[in-house]
């Protein structure tokens, strides 16, 4: 069952109701007495990443997140959240990841925020993308991205540059675009999660 | 790369669909959701719902709306008409929308649009324009394009631009219902002039349109109604024409 790390960014509607659709169970974790009931955990985020930070460290459970050896998702700037700093807010996140979340440069040929259906390329073998061809399209809507990294980077996609559509390390991923909004193939990247 | 995206519009009042649909095997052609469903299976890149209810129970039916199809929907979508504030936003959110448009209350009160930005982030917010010409200027619309107003219509959209939109929807009122293909002229200006997405609509009549106009003016997505749901355009032959001219699509 998945645990829905709850602290205060932004709305999760979509996303529970993928989760129904594909029957998959999940419940809401909002202290640190709850994550013993999951056996996976989906951390989801939009808006402000910075200001996303600041709220889930007021909820106090951040020491817990990174200690968390169970599979572990973050969606959008749940993912970014992941990394060790964003430009956005000049914050310092969870440091999971020593790579870092940098602003798209915007210009008429290449809009912020990256807004659309973009193709997605896996970089390594992982259960996630499981029954995913490479180049498929997901739903991406963000202005700030993780940077391309040989070693965490999942998969990849472009967007004027390259960058990290998806990242992997030990027990944690997350993926840049938005699975609950991303047709068939975001429910089989959830229905994989759910899995692993 | 990013792919140009095609969506189609659903005029909704009281929680049904109001424009006529002539599709075949639906149960019921004016059930918003079971269109919706359709158009997901068919390849739709995204729907936009303009909600052109008029009775003080708009909001509850709005949301109403928003959730049953954030609930059987599995592409993003876009909800508009009658949205005048931050809580009328804040239950469209929380109900499942991905967007929300604004038309008239943006114009009538520019800095609504920054307050939405900043409470729910650029990528929420589309300001929606109609567009007509008089003269040989072309000047912002309200009330589906009977309503002069005194702004330029790209004077507005920099201005919307500048103050935190996300996405600019727009309909030029002299192409609509024409069938007659895009305003490529206009489209091509105000797409070389901001760096958010643009939307066109107004006119689309023939796959060619479609084509035209992301070949002309370079806009990130067309949205279209009637072509869609009186079946003369089918969405996947649409995709595999664009596809064809070597327009990036999803398919």
């Amino acid at each position: 069952m998945i645990g829905i790390i709850r602290y205060g960014a932004g709305n999760i509607f979509s996303l529970t109701a993928a989760l129904e659709r594909l029957g998959i169970p999940y419940g809401m974790i909002n202290s640190e007495a709850d994550f013993e009931q999951y056996d996976r955990y989906i951390i989801p985020g939009v808006g402000h990443a910075g200001a996303a930070m600041k709220k889930l460290e007021q909820t106090g459970l951040v020491p817990t997140i990174k200690a968390l050896n169970k599979p572990t998702l973050g969606i959008c700037v749940g993912m970014q959240l992941l990394t060790s700093y964003s430009e956005e807010g000049n914050s310092n996140l969870l440091n999971l990841f020593p790579i870092k979340t940098l602003r798209f440069k915007d210009s008429n040929l290449y809009k912020v925020p990256h807004t659309g259906w973009n193709q997605v390329f896996p970089q390594k073998e992982n259960p996630l993308f499981e029954n995913i061809p490479s180049g498929s399209h997901f739903y991406f809507v963000h202005s700030y991205f993780i940077e391309y990294d040989e070693a965490y980077t999942l998969s990849s996609a472009n967007y004027n540059n390259k960058f990290s559509a998806s990242i992997w390390r030990d027990n944690f991923y997350g993926v840049q675009f938005h699975p609950e909004k991303s047709g068939t193939y975001g429910e089989t990247l959830l229905t994989n999660f759910y899995k692993l | 790369m990013l792919a140009k995206r095609i969506i189609p519009c659903l005029d909704v009042k009281d929680g049904r669909t109001v424009k006529g649909v002539n599709f075949v095997d639906l149960r019921d052609a004016g059930d918003p959701v079971e269109l919706a469903w359709n158009y997901s299976r068919q390849g739709a890149d995204e729907l936009v719902f303009l909600d052109i209810t008029a009775t003080v129970e708009r909001r509850k039916t709005m949301v109403e709306l928003v959730k049953s199809v954030a609930r059987q929907i599995n592409i993003p979508f876009t909800i508009g008409g009658g949205i005048n504030e931050i809580a009328d936003a804040d239950a469209l959110l929380n109900a499942g929308a991905d967007k929300i448009s604004i038309n008239s209350a943006a114009v009538r009160n520019p800095a609504l649009i920054d307050e939405l930005a900043k409470t729910f982030g650029v990528q929420f917010v589309v300001i929606a324009v109609d567009t007509r010409s008089i003269g040989d200027k072309n000047i912002v619309h309200l009330n589906g394009g009977r309503l002069p107003t005194e702004r330029e219509t790209l004077e507005w959209i920099m201005e919307a631009e500048s103050r935190g939109a996300g996405e600019i929807l727009l309909t030029s009122m002299d192409h609509d219902g024409t069938k007659n293909g895009f305003d490529n002229g206009l489209l091509k200006i105000i797409n070389d002039a901001v760096h958010i997405p643009v939307i066109a609509s107004g006119g689309a009549g023939a796959v060619q349109h479609f084509v035209d106009v992301f070949e002309k003016t370079n806009v990130d997505a067309a949205l279209a109604a009637s072509v869609f749901h009186y079946g003369e355009i089918l969405i996947p032959d649409l995709k595999e024409i664009l596809k064809s001219n070597n327009i990036e699509v999803r398919i």
